[in-house]
């Protein structure tokens, strides 16, 4: 196999052991062979590669727990390479990918497809969702155990709720009996349907169809009782709301297999964000008030969201140069998903190893990956990062095939100078 | 043959369920059984202890097996034997469920036999009617003559209930074999398990003194009997489970499967049988495992010794 490789003079931190100390790793075979604040002190390691990391911080590699690409189907937007590299360059090592493609992920044989691309283009690792209900349709659940086989690691309709109850409750019930993980979008498709932005004054003023922010939490708050009728693992891929929290907090207090995300884009920003109309700022969910995205921030700090995710989004020209109304939603996310997180840590909101967390431990933990801890023999999926650099994102410079990026211009602190997937450098910041 | 012992059994004027019968009830009723098992393969299959008497058996849903079985038993018996089934009857003109059962009440019958989608309609039957009723299954409630048969077959082939573990696999949220089934086997001392994905398991089913297992091998692991239930084809295209693929790759029984089971371990299954989706075929047309002809053999047996017992009058 390779040469082993040191990594010397580190901050390690390690959020699975809430490790945060100087020190050096060492990788083999591409798994992490030795990790601690004494290897190397004494000897300068001479047969394997050595990297001096400077003191910059050396972390498990990003798991991106919700990322949308345009393969297969639109690939002109985002194929899996690209967006792998986009994915490198932002310090992750794991893309979570939505079954949301043209075909939807909702047959084996497709998961399998998506298994051999990633292996034959990506440069780090894809962990593909599928769909929950065929077609994503909402009506009929998929072959979830087959799925599983194949090599889905959860399930879920990706950006679309589930509007029937009934039909929700049997695939839940169904996943149960395979212990697989459903994600959901929690939007009640009703009151969302063809609006786009948050009720309130500021939609008001622009003209905006706007739905209610609680269309989010009224899902929320039913999906709890079904998780608590049928056990299923469940797992609010982004929440936006502080009602949402609310209701998920409450869940948890009660024992239910629950979890959340929240994407860094309503972290970072509001509804006033949308500004002029703004495309490239047309979510969904819609970005929130002020005092909903302070319940974000607050949400990650206190650990009841679990995870922090890019929601990457490409979306193209023809998708986005529209009308507000008439614009697609989303936005690319993956390069600016730790910069962006890391606003949490320069507000001094949380730490640094609790907001790693939430991009390495947390998402391994609820999608049982080996993946995300500096622990002795897991795979050397590494990213070195220095925390305090400043720079203004240019969406020319970014990585992935479609540019709509929401922080094009941001002034931001902090972001990933090399990658490694399995022990291999996919990403060197020149 | 000895003289026949023609005393009362049961206490109950209808056989409307398992629930209801006691341990004695039902030991009475198989060893009672054997004796038209006895008949039922002799040259001369048919005697007249039921001359003159009216069965009807009413059926508002499809079913070859179990009508042809009750209408066999019947005549073995020497009763007169009418069929009615839904389609031909003035039920689909707009008729009530109580107006058939005066229209027939007025006709006189001696015994009833019923079959109906909705559970408790055969109890709804016997408070209206005069006869005894015979509930030949109503809804997902009960469907004691399977439960009967079954055990008939099971006790002649291992000798006895105790301590035997019978694999209930299949829909057992739709299934009214299941539930009788699980009663009778239960109250007779085997240890029942179901087996099922958790969209085909009732509500509450750890709370019938039941091992529930959603993961096959699990639920098959040290079975002495695997009694496979029938999944209905229109149940198996998204509501409750995603495909027939799907259904047999991870609950039809197979070879793979069926290895978990205690060595020498026999199959059972009500019928009629979806080959492919429930049971492999391989299994179901092996004589040394498959007991499913023998259940049909059973059925009418145990279906003359419930005719001729219901005809004694009540204990």
């Amino acid at each position: 196999m390779n040469r082993p490789v040191a990594f010397r003079n580190a901050r390690l931190i390690d959020p699975a052991t809430g490790m945060d100390v100087k020190g050096g790793l060492l990788v083999e075979n591409g798994r992490i062979a030795d990790v601690g604040p004494r290897l190397f002190n004494d000897a300068e390691p001479t047969d394997p590669e050595v990297i001096n990391c400077h003191g910059q911080v050396l972390a498990p590699g990003l798991i991106d727990a919700r990322v949308f690409t345009g393969e297969p189907g639109a690939e002109h937007r985002e194929s899996l390479e690209s967006a792998s590299a986009a994915a490198a360059a932002g310090g992750v090592t794991s893309m979570v990918v939505m079954p949301n493609t043209d075909p939807v992920i909702d047959e084996p044989s497709l998961v399998d497809f998506l298994l051999r691309r990633a292996a034959a283009t990506a440069r780090v690792r894809v962990l593909p969702c599928a769909a929950l209900t065929k077609g994503l349709a909402g009506e009929t659940m998929t072959e979830i155990g087959l799925l599983q086989e194949a090599g889905a690691i959860a399930f879920t309709d990706g950006n679309r709720s589930i509007a029937n109850a009934r039909v929700l409750r049997r695939a839940l019930a169904y996943a149960a009996t395979f212990d697989a993980l459903v994600i959901a979008h929690a939007e009640d498709p009703e009151l969302t349907k063809n609006t786009s932005a948050t009720e309130g004054e500021f939609a008001t003023r622009l003209g905006l169809p706007a739905s209610p922010a609680i269309a989010e939490a009224l899902m929320v708050e039913r999906d709890i009782r079904l998780v608590e009728l049928t056990g299923a693992r469940y797992h609010f891929g982004q929440i936006s709301t502080r009602a949402s929290l609310d209701a998920i907090a409450a869940a948890k207090q009660r024992g239910l297999p629950v979890t959340c995300g929240v994407s860094a884009n309503h972290l970072a920003l509001n509804e006033l964000d949308v500004g002029a109309y703004y495309t490239f700022r047309k979510l969904s969910p819609p970005l929130r008030s002020e005092a909903d995205r302070a319940a974000m921030a607050e949400g990650v700090a206190s650990g009841i969201i679990d995870v922090i995710v890019s929601s990457h989004e490409p979306q193209g020209a023809d998708t986005k140069r529209q009308p507000f109304a008439s614009a697609a939603a989303g936005a690319v996310g993956l390069e600016t998903l730790l910069p962006a997180a890391l606003e949490l840590v320069h507000d001094g909101r949380a730490s640094l190893v609790h907001v790693l967390g939430a991009m390495t431990a947390a998402p391994a933990r609820i999608f049982g990956l080996p993946t995300g801890t500096l622990a002795k023999g897991a795979p050397a999926d590494l990213v070195m990062i220095d925390p305090e650099e400043p720079f203004v994102v240019d969406a020319e410079k970014l990585h992935s095939k479609a540019r709509n990026t929401a922080f094009d211009g941001r002034k931001f602190q902090g972001r990933a100078i090399k990658t490694f997937v399995g022990g291999e450098l996919v990403f060197e910041r020149k | 043959m000895t003289a026949p012992d023609t005393r009362p059994i049961l206490k109950t004027k209808h056989l409307l369920g398992i629930e209801g019968l006691s341990p004695f009830d039902i030991t009475a009723l198989l060893d009672l059984a054997e004796t038209y098992v006895v008949q039922g393969r002799a040259s001369d299959k048919t005697t007249t202890l039921l001359k003159g008497r009216t069965l009807i058996n009413l059926f508002f849903e499809a079913s070859t097996r179990t009508q042809s079985s009750f209408e066999l038993a019947g005549k073995r018996l020497g009763a007169d034997v009418m069929n009615m089934s839904v389609k031909t009857s003035s039920v689909s003109k707009g008729e009530t469920l109580l107006d058939t059962a005066s229209t027939l009440n007025a006709m006189r019958p001696d015994l009833l036999v019923v079959r109906h989608q909705d559970a408790g309609a055969a109890e709804l039957l016997s408070r209206k009617l005069d006869c005894s009723v015979i509930n030949a299954g109503d809804g997902a409630h009960e469907h004691p003559t399977q439960a009967l048969l079954d055990a008939l077959t099971i006790r002649r082939r291992l000798g006895s209930f105790e301590g035997l573990v019978v694999a209930i696999c299949g829909d057992v949220l739709h299934s009214r074999v299941a539930r009788s089934n699980l009663r009778l086997l239960s109250m007779m001392g085997a240890r029942v398990r179901l087996v099922a994905p958790r969209t085909l398991l009732p509500a509450d089913a750890d709370r019938f003194g039941v091992e529930v297992h959603t993961d096959m091998i699990q639920g098959l692991a040290g079975a002495d009997i695997v009694m496979m239930l029938r999944l209905q084809l229109e149940r198996m295209s998204g509501a409750f489970v995603p495909s027939v693929r799907e259904y047999f790759r991870f609950y039809g029984l197979d070879r793979a499967k069926l290895a978990y089971a205690r060595p020498g371990a026999l199959v059972m299954h009500p019928g009629p049988m979806n080959r492919g989706v429930e049971i492999a075929s391989d299994i179901a047309d092996d004589v040394q495992v498959s007991l499913i002809s023998e259940q049909v053999e059973m059925g009418v047996a145990i279906r003359m010794a419930i005719l001729d017992v219901l005809s004694r009058g009540t204990a």
